[in-house]
């Protein structure tokens, strides 16, 4: 069952809408916009990739007022590697892909952090890894919750 | 990507190729952002496109509130109604002594020659939410420059100086938050009138005098208000309290830490206090000239207020400290 543009568009407009909600301690909070990429990127490697990933990042750079490109070159490389790992990655169960995650969201945070270190800022201290520990563990719910409409429309096709 | 698609099926180009391309994107991006500034008419249009989603995600929020208030009790209202009123009579009473206090204030300037201080005039504004990027210490505030908010304006709450207007977009503006590591204010202590610079202190949500000498007479609990030799700030705007003083014998300067005095990550409403850039005087006709040098200069002025009287003598002296 293909998925539809809108559910797609929808879901990136909902990770960035969480985002922006004024959280209390956004170290501790998973990056919304990456999960949702990340999941996308491995169900619809051809269809979303690296560009969507990029315009994303600049979206989020200048929604948050920090350095123009430095969650542009995170999201980048995360779509990257979900794009690669994708074939992978699907064959594993809810657990072992949510590992898989772990690692990208790792991977694609520790850019952002070293970016932000590079540019002149003082390292921000351990919790900020905790976002992608939480994200992955968001996981299983987010595959669900993506993965409805279609599922909707193919039980709506066998009745 | 452990197999090669066959050539007749078009693809683009491959993956790794791709993260090439948009990583070396990125980077540009980065050091133009960050050196150049080329980018700000970019960064514009972004956040313009951000703007809806930016809007969407306070509703809750002022829903949430206002529901709250629809069923707030009776009780509850008048009980706040009556505090409100106490409160309302005290400040009359300070206002009218206000006015007598500025007519003597400026008929004493009158008198020895100095300048009119200019009224200023404040924005209301309402926080929208904070940067994702939790050490950027930076917030967003609903206003822009629709409504004429520019670059460079202060920005206070109700108890003292929040931050500085630091990027203006069409109907948002970026705060830097006075705890930013690279945000300075001058200021002046109450008691004794001792110009110093408080510099932002990070994650700690503290500022830190720095370039304090050592033996500056500081101490614990002295309220610190902006000076207003900047032409930045107006002077006279509570910033900190100081907390902490270290004097290490070792260093020529001693460590000192203060409170801000405004909730600067707490609270919801802001002004941004318009800086009229014709309130200031004209620069001196030489000064003009060498305006880099001016800048140096006037920064190690701040640098080192304690020498502030010898300093246009030795500007290169200055230089080399800094």
């Amino acid at each position: 069952m293909p998925v539809r543009l809108s559910t797609i568009i929808a879901s990136f407009a909902l990770a960035l809408f969480l985002n922006f909600l004024p959280w209390r301690d956004l170290r501790l909070m998973p990056d919304f916009v990456a999960l949702t990429l990340c999941f996308w990127c491995i169900r619809q490697p051809r269809l979303i990739g690296l560009g969507v990933g990029w315009m994303l990042g600049l979206l989020s750079d200048a929604g948050n007022g920090v350095l123009l490109g430095q969650h542009a070159l995170a999201y980048s490389i995360l779509a990257f590697l979900s794009v690669w790992l994708s074939r992978r990655i699907l064959w594993f169960g809810a657990g072992l892909q949510a590992l898989h995650v772990l690692v990208i969201l790792l991977v694609a945070q520790g850019v952002a952090l070293l970016v932000r270190v590079a540019s002149g800022t003082a390292f921000p201290g351990w919790p900020i890894f905790v976002g992608p520990i939480f994200g992955a563990l968001l996981w299983p719910l987010v595959t669900w919750l993506l993965l409805l409409p279609q599922r909707r429309a193919q039980r709506e096709q066998a009745i | 990507m452990d197999h090669t698609p066959p050539p007749f099926f078009k693809r683009g180009p491959a993956p790794l190729v791709r993260l090439f391309f948009f990583a070396t994107l990125s980077l540009a991006l980065l050091v133009i952002d960050a050196r150049f500034r080329y980018v700000e008419g970019l960064r514009g249009w972004l956040a313009l496109a951000a703007y809806p989603l930016q809007r969407a995600a306070l509703a809750p929020f002022e829903v949430g509130e206002r529901v709250a208030g629809y069923f707030s009790t009776q009780a509850r209202l008048v009980s706040e109604n009556e505090r409100l009123r106490a409160k309302a009579l005290e400040y009359s009473q300070d206002a009218q002594r206000y006015q007598a206090a500025q007519a003597e204030a400026s008929e004493l300037r009158r008198i020895i020659n100095a300048g009119e201080r200019l009224e200023l005039k404040a924005i209301p504004a309402e926080v929208l939410y904070a940067s994702r990027d939790p050490y950027a210490h930076k917030i967003f505030i609903d206003r822009g420059a629709v409504q004429d908010i520019r670059p460079g304006s202060p920005v206070a709450d109700e108890s003292g100086v929040i931050g500085q207007v630091t990027r203006v977009h069409p109907f948002v503006s970026e705060v830097t938050l006075l705890t930013n590591p690279d945000q300075a204010v001058p200021v002046q202590v109450v008691r004794n009138g001792l110009r110093a610079i408080a510099f932002g202190g990070g994650a700690s949500g503290m500022l830190e005098l720095r370039f304090t000498a050592a033996n500056a007479e500081v101490h614990n609990g002295d309220q610190l208000v902006t000076s207003g030799i900047d032409g930045t700030y107006p002077p006279g705007l509570p910033v900190a309290t100081v907390v902490h003083i270290e004097r290490d014998a070792d260093h020529t300067f001693a460590r000192v830490l203060c409170r801000p005095a405004a909730g600067v990550d707490r609270g919801r409403y802001v002004l941004v206090v318009a800086n009229e850039p014709g309130a200031r005087p004209a620069r001196p006709e030489e000064v003009q000239a060498g305006k880099d040098r001016r800048e140096k200069s006037r920064r190690a002025k701040k640098a080192a207020p304690v020498d502030a009287a010898k300093e246009p003598e030795t500007p290169k002296e200055s230089d080399a400290a800094r």
